[in-house]
């Protein structure tokens, strides 16, 4: 059967966990200075990072940033050595993961291999002690959501990859928990899949809106297509955090820059103050606009951060914000064509859509960019 | 596939096969004959007759069979209870406290069986622990010679447990006790099944500490066979044998189709 994607809205309705249980002052999670130690190897550093109720933050970093740890911090499964984290009102920092009423979904699925789906889906419901009622209504609501009804009464090993996503997805949401947990959800999924499972997992915050989402990934794409927040985190600390189109036009730091979307880093000097947000500074001979978006002070060291999708090709060298580059390779990858250049001596990258005649190596090119699309990064925020 | 190509692979064949037949078939298939011989005189048997069997499932030689699947089935039992219970209890401990323990539980392994049956003489021939001449003394000592491999099996087993499906099982509300009925021990059960077969099949040719403790009442298979064999009746031993051979055989194979289920799912 093909499988459609999240498919029945479904309204939010009470918990099933006992009343007594409902978490108070929603279910914003906050880590409250929060640092996890192994002896004397610090995996996650003062931690301090609000999710607010309803929102998606997403944690991303290269693998030992400690943005897993986080997560399974929230879960319970990792006791901090410092700080303290809330959901809601409550303090859960020594609470055993049981009682945190959260959802989880983890890279591999974990779905019960002994269980069938509905079985599987049902866990959590039996686990809380809810009756065989609410869970004949529940598991067919939560396998509907996720769009594998029909597939009810399968192993888990009778399913593809995203489908056991999906069921695991349905699991975690059964006992209606206020935080739901997602720890690398896609990466086990080929590309294609992955790309719808990312448009079902968007759909389904729509239809859940009041679902706090923790979703930790090390894909930034995953990251902007879901979250309403970025958290990027190295060597277990929050290096940056920020709205997802703010911290993706204007990163605070380096390191934001090139994680979040490998932008091009260009080191200029003289920087003056151009009106508004904007500033002329030098690179090389050429003077360039941009946006001074973090208010860099005119004596401060700073790079010029240029995505490499608001390069241009420039008609001529003289237009505003052109620079000159030599190409150093040139790569079509279907949809668009990647283009290495040597600008002054930096490294940088663009794309473009794809060319019948593109650059050949070697040869001298002109780029420019609309001022008001890059911003300009202090040097020594973000480094080490 | 070591060998690739099919002259080689037919070589290889032609010389194990006939080895196979000599070192395991042959021993085999003479216990199994002489079950059924008369007399043995040639390079065959003669007198092909029944009256083995019949006298083995007649006499006390049917209370040994008896004996030896209740004490195979008990001990492995408690091993399987205890070495399952050591094996969760110890996987959540770390440093050289586990260490420690490890090494304890895995020391029966290590000790020659008749030691354990001497040690086991000497320490509960006096009140206030008298067990010598106890169906007690045997059970205890097969549990002690086989609990080392059932806690190594089942502590292997744990080991290959995906560790993220009872965390997941905890996120989802489930307490300590209700995660290891419904997610560990079902997700254990194929090690388990492994483990009380293993118990089983050597509680079951077990004889080094059975013939030091034994009791009139509770003389296992393999001490029938030992000691009909020194009293020269070898048919007679041999038909044992192969009765021995075969119900553990049938154990294990139901045990093994349990076992292959469980590891489908």
């Amino acid at each position: 059967m093909a499988q459609t994607a999240v498919v029945e809205r479904t309204p939010r309705t009470e918990s099933v966990v006992s009343p007594a249980a409902t978490i108070s002052g929603g279910s914003r999670i906050t880590f409250d200075n929060v640092s996890v130690a192994y002896g004397a190897l610090t995996v996650l550093e003062s931690l301090n990072l609000t999710v607010n109720p309803g929102e998606i933050v997403a944690l991303i970093g290269p693998s030992g940033s400690g943005k897993t740890t986080a997560l399974r911090a929230v879960a319970g499964f990792v006791r901090p050595s410092a700080g303290r984290i809330l959901i809601g009102d409550r303090d859960v920092t020594y609470l055993a993961p049981y009682d945190r009423q959260i959802g989880m979904v983890v890279q591999n699925y974990a779905l019960f291999p002994h269980m069938r789906v509905e079985e599987n889906v049902a866990f959590g419901l039996r686990a809380h002690g809810a009756g065989e009622e609410v869970i004949r209504n529940r598991v067919p609501e939560c396998l509907a959501i996720v769009g594998m009804s029909a597939y009810a009464k399968r192993y888990p090993r009778e399913l593809s990859g995203g489908q056991q996503q999906r069921v695991a997805i349905a699991r975690a949401l059964a006992p209606k928990p206020q935080v739901l947990l997602l720890d690398e959800p896609l990466s086990a999924l080929d590309a294609q899949i992955r790309r719808s499972m990312l448009d079902e997992l968007a759909k389904l915050h729509r239809d859940l809106p009041n679902l706090t989402v923790l979703y930790v990934t090390h894909d930034q794409s995953e990251a902007l297509t879901l979250a309403n927040h970025i958290g990027i985190m190295r060597d277990g600390r929050l290096k940056a955090f920020g709205e997802s189109q703010s911290l993706f036009r204007h990163p605070p730091n380096r390191f934001a820059a090139e994680f979040l979307g490998r932008a091009n880093l260009l080191p200029v000097t003289d920087l003056r103050p151009d009106g508004g947000q904007m500033a002329r500074v030098r690179f090389g001979q050429a003077m360039l606009s941009a946006r001074n978006h973090h208010g860099i002070p005119a004596d401060k060291e700073c790079l010029l951060c240029i995505r490499p999708h608001d390069f241009r090709f420039s008609r001529a060298a003289e237009e505003p914000n052109s620079i000159s580059g030599t190409v150093l390779s040139v790569q079509w990858q279907g949809d668009v064509q990647n283009i290495t250049l040597n600008i002054g001596g930096e490294e940088a990258r663009m794309t473009s859509a794809p060319m019948a005649n593109p650059p050949r190596i070697g040869e001298t090119i002109a780029v420019h960019f609309n001022p008001a699309e890059v911003t300009l990064v202090p040097e020594d925020a973000g480094r080490g | 596939m070591l060998v690739w190509s099919k002259p080689w692979r037919l070589a290889a064949w032609a010389l194990t096969v006939p080895l196979f037949l000599v070192v395991y078939g042959l021993p085999v298939g003479v216990i199994v004959l002489a079950g059924f011989s008369g007399q043995w005189n040639d390079i065959l048997p003669s007198n092909m007759t029944l009256v083995h069997y019949s006298r083995a499932f007649h006499t006390d030689s049917y209370d040994a069979l008896k004996a030896s699947l209740l004490t195979g089935v008990l001990a492995s039992a408690a091993a399987l209870l205890c070495g399952t219970w050591a094996a969760l209890a110890l996987r959540g401990m770390r440093g050289p406290s586990k260490r420690v323990l490890d090494l304890l539980f895995f020391i029966p392994s290590a000790v020659p069986s008749v030691s354990v049956g001497l040690a086991l003489l000497v320490a509960f021939s006096k009140p206030p622990f008298l067990l010598n001449g106890t169906t007690w003394i045997v059970l205890i000592a097969h549990f002690i010679l086989i609990s080392a491999f059932t806690y190594g099996n089942v502590t292997a087993g744990l080991a290959r447990i995906p560790a993220d499906c009872e965390q997941v099982a905890e996120s989802l509300g489930a307490r300590p006790f209700y995660r290891l009925r419904r997610v560990t021990l079902p997700l254990l059960l194929p090690y388990l099944v492994g483990a009380f077969s293993l118990s089983f099949a050597l509680s079951m040719g077990e004889l080094g500490a059975t013939v030091m403790v034994y009791p009139p009442g509770w003389v296992t298979l393999p001490v029938k066979i030992f000691a009909l064999s020194d009293r020269g009746a070898i048919f007679d031993a041999a038909t044992l044998a192969t009765i021995l051979g075969v119900a553990t055989m049938v154990v294990l194979l139901g045990l093994s189709r349990l076992s292959t289920k469980a590891m489908v799912r």
